[in-house]
């Protein structure tokens, strides 16, 4: 009977490169449900594993960045077909990392998974929004484009952790930049069980890289490191958010501020695009339009 | 030495003074008077050509700060209460007033920072005038501007801006900060205050309410003392990378929006097919436009070695040509250098090229005796890890590098802290859209360069700031979106 079969336990592991290591540090801490049941170990992750997943976040930037939008749309949105297929899987992780009933954690799940497919209709459309052709004064075409910043660092929600979680990362990567996520402390395994997602549905390998551990110890050296260029501290307390910001400065990182209603975790209302657009730059480009001229010049 | 320029040499042109009347000395404009400062600290702006002090001016302190942003908070409400169109024609109505008095602005603008006379009247002057009338059209249509069907004004605006471009930096700051209803109290920088008082007055003329553009001319403190203020609710800045950093710390946890425009090490790169004359056109105006002194500069030049030659030889010829001297004379190019620190620092920084054993050459011209001035400068033999290569000089001194294929170009380029700014010289369309696509720079010039528009976005990647200036994307900076 199957009462006599003991399960087989996952041992959740960072994801880091497209590769699932341990922490460097071989550190591992404690992570229960809301009522102190035990569920797993979860790496530790120390700051040579944040510098390590910004190396992964940096190579994978070229290509990511690179990829046309329609491919990066098709992957997000395979994204949300693997998750769908694992829904089981993860209604019974939220439920656990927060407690909820399975009805309630099947919505959050489901509410994740159309976040997926929201931001993956978005990869193609937001330059057309957001960019296009300046009437400059002059014989010139004058484009403005919008291109990912870079490396993101996420600081991911802490109560929200798989909605919230997904709805800070999605829009990061939708755009092009490349992402290093700080998972919820208390309750990271539905992070690390979405790098497993990440990992078959197509997404290179770097281009979202998740830590699991201690918040503060993982955002500090991401907020100062000098090859990360924006962070999103949405999961960081007023406190931490201001040290982050400060740390931030020093390189010029864009900072996206936690906001009041991120605070109430309330990552079920239709989200606008105000986090797609928060680590896009605008690049302006100036072509001449004047006479041919005799040479043949347009200049 | 026989110089084209001496050959013909021109008679001197100089623009009348008489235009333009400089009290002898000029208050704080805070709610709409001229006041003295606090605690009564005056300074002297000083014409940077002839060392000829100018006028003296109030010098605000912490207290100024204080009162101004009282004054900006207490006019914040009516003014962001206006229907957009009403607050639109107060804008229109000052972009016609700087219309009306732009030779007597132009003529200012060059006294008190020493940039040529045909620069102030045909670059700085329509721009300001232009800037104010496009945002004066965006006050009553930002339901339509792709920002939410309401967006709300942020409050008070402190602004601190710099003195390559006095007045059209202001004109950048404060015409989208009104036309989305904030109140605004700006800091002119300590060696150029005097045209932005003169736009005070120009408030007064188009019936500006009381306390909706104040304006403190005053030193690092005050501008330090006002983006530090608690009741300011947005910062803009342009200046150093250093202070926009410094910047960045303090409204760290204030919930301050801020955006910045901060330095530049602008790579103007020249292909092989490239037509040298109009590229050493491109050359000459992307580094010693405003002397260099423009945080946008093409000052790194990054030739193909094919055309090296070619194209250095041409350069140089061409740099002989320029004349430097009296900012008012029409036929003047280069004129003087800010002031005694810029000069000391470019300078400094020149000396530090030729130490690392890059090679300097000047064009041969001669200097003023008094006032600030320095000549045209390139470097050749220059490295990525020269000083000269790196650091944003600010100045007329030109870093001369140079690649063998397109991805060298494109790596050089982009090797650097900042991102502001790029130009490409090339025959090839196709080369310019897959090098432009490459360049980590808000703003690259294909076929030209220091080209402006109020339509069109301007800011930096990178160690260049955040936000953009200019455009549909400038009112972001100043609504709660």
């Amino acid at each position: 009977m199957s009462d006599a079969r003991l399960s087989v336990l996952k041992t959740y592991k960072l994801y880091v490169g497209g590769k699932f290591p341990r922490s460097e540090s071989g550190r591992v801490y404690e992570v229960t449900d809301p009522k102190g049941k035990w569920l797993a170990n979860a790496p530790l992750s120390s700051r040579k594993d944040a510098r390590d997943a910004v190396v992964a976040a940096r190579k994978a930037f070229g290509g990511w960045a690179g990829a046309t939008a329609y491919n990066r749309g098709q992957v997000l949105y395979r994204v949300a077909e693997m998750l769908e297929g694992r829904r089981e899987q993860f209604v019974r992780e939220v439920a656990d990392a927060e407690g909820l009933s399975k009805s309630k954690a099947a919505a959050v799940v489901d509410a994740a998974v159309d976040r997926w497919v929201w931001y993956a209709g978005w990869t193609d459309k937001i330059a057309q929004v957001v960019g296009g052709a300046n009437p400059v004064a002059g014989p010139y075409l004058n484009l403005s484009t919008p291109e990912p910043t870079g490396v993101v660092a996420v600081v991911a929600p802490q109560e929200s952790s798989f909605l919230g979680l997904v709805s800070v990362v999605a829009p990061v990567i939708a755009s092009g930049n490349t992402a290093v996520v700080v998972a919820s402390e208390r309750a990271p395994l539905p992070a690390l069980s979405l790098g497993e997602v990440l990992a078959t549905s197509d997404v290179p390998g770097g281009v979202v890289n998740v830590l699991s551990g201690r918040t503060g110890e993982l955002a500090t050296p991401l907020a100062a490191h000098q090859d990360v260029n924006g962070i999103d501290l949405a999961g960081a307390d007023a406190g931490l958010a201001e040290e982050l910001e400060i740390a931030a400065a020093d390189n010029l990182k864009r900072v996206l501020r936690p906001q009041a209603v991120d605070s109430d975790a309330d990552f079920t209302a239709a989200p606008g695009t105000r986090r797609l657009t928060a680590f896009l730059e605008t690049k302006t480009v100036w072509h001449p339009t004047g006479s041919l001229g005799a040479s043949g010049s347009a200049y | 030495m026989e110089t084209p320029a001496s050959i013909f040499a021109y008679a001197p042109a100089p623009e009348s003074r008489s235009v333009v009347d400089i009290a002898p000395s000029y208050g704080l404009f805070i709610d709409g008077e001229f006041t003295d400062a606090a605690d009564g600290k005056v300074f002297k702006s000083v014409s940077p050509a002839t060392e000829e002090v100018l006028s003296e001016v109030a010098q605000a302190g912490a207290d100024d700060v204080d009162r101004a942003v009282r004054a900006a908070r207490k006019a914040f409400e009516k003014w962001s209460a206006l229907p957009g169109a009403e607050r639109g024609k107060y804008l229109f109505r000052i972009a016609r007033i700087i219309q009306e008095r732009s030779r007597e602005l132009a003529v200012l603008e060059t006294l008190d920072n020493g940039k040529p006379i045909k620069e102030t009247r045909d670059a700085d002057l329509p721009l300001v005038a232009a800037h104010f009338f496009y945002y004066a059209g965006w006050a009553d249509k930002l339901d339509h501007a792709g920002y939410g069907a309401d967006p709300r004004a942020l409050g008070v605006a402190g602004q601190v801006i710099p003195w390559n471009f006095p007045l059209l930096m202001l004109a950048w700051k404060i015409a989208p900060a009104l036309a989305t209803g904030n109140t605004v109290v700006l800091k002119p920088a300590e060696t150029t205050p005097l045209s932005a008082l003169f736009f005070a007055d120009i408030c007064r003329q188009a019936g500006l309410p009381k306390g909706v553009v104040n304006i403190l001319p005053g030193y690092g403190d005050a501008g330090a003392a006002l983006v530090a203020h608690p009741d300011v609710n947005k910062v803009a800045f342009t200046g150093s990378t250093a202070v926009g950093k410094e910047i960045a710390r303090t409204v760290a946890g204030s919930g301050k929006k801020l955006t910045l425009e901060l330095g530049g090490k602008g790579a103007n790169i020249v292909f092989d097919d490239a037509p040298v004359d109009q590229a050493v056109e491109g050359i000459v105006n992307g580094i010693f436009f405003n002397q260099g002194q423009v945080c946008c500069a093409g000052s790194r030049l990054l030739v193909q070695e094919s055309v090296q030659d070619e194209v250095l030889d041409a350069l140089k010829r061409r740099l002989t040509t320029l004349r430097l001297g009296d900012p008012l004379d029409k036929n003047t190019d280069i004129g003087a250098i800010n002031s005694a620190e810029q000069l000391a620092r470019i300078t400094a920084l020149a000396d530090t090229g030729e130490a690392e054993g890059a090679e300097r050459w000047s064009a041969p011209c001669e200097l003023p005796d008094s006032g600030y001035w320095f000549a045209p400068t390139l470097f050749t033999n220059v490295t990525q890890a020269h000083t000269v290569a790196r650091d944003e000089i600010f100045g007329p001194v030109l870093s001369v590098l140079t690649f063998r294929t397109p991805d060298e170009a494109v790596a050089k380029a982009n090797n650097t802290q900042y991102g502001l700014s790029a130009g490409i010289w090339t025959e090839k369309g196709s080369r310019i859209l897959a090098v432009a696509n490459k360049l980590r720079a808000g703003v690259v010039w294909a076929n030209t360069f220091n080209k402006f528009d109020p339509t069109s976005p301007f800011g930096g990647y990178k160690e260049s700031g955040f936000g953009r200036e200019g455009g549909r994307h400038g009112l972001e900076a100043y609504l709660d979106v």
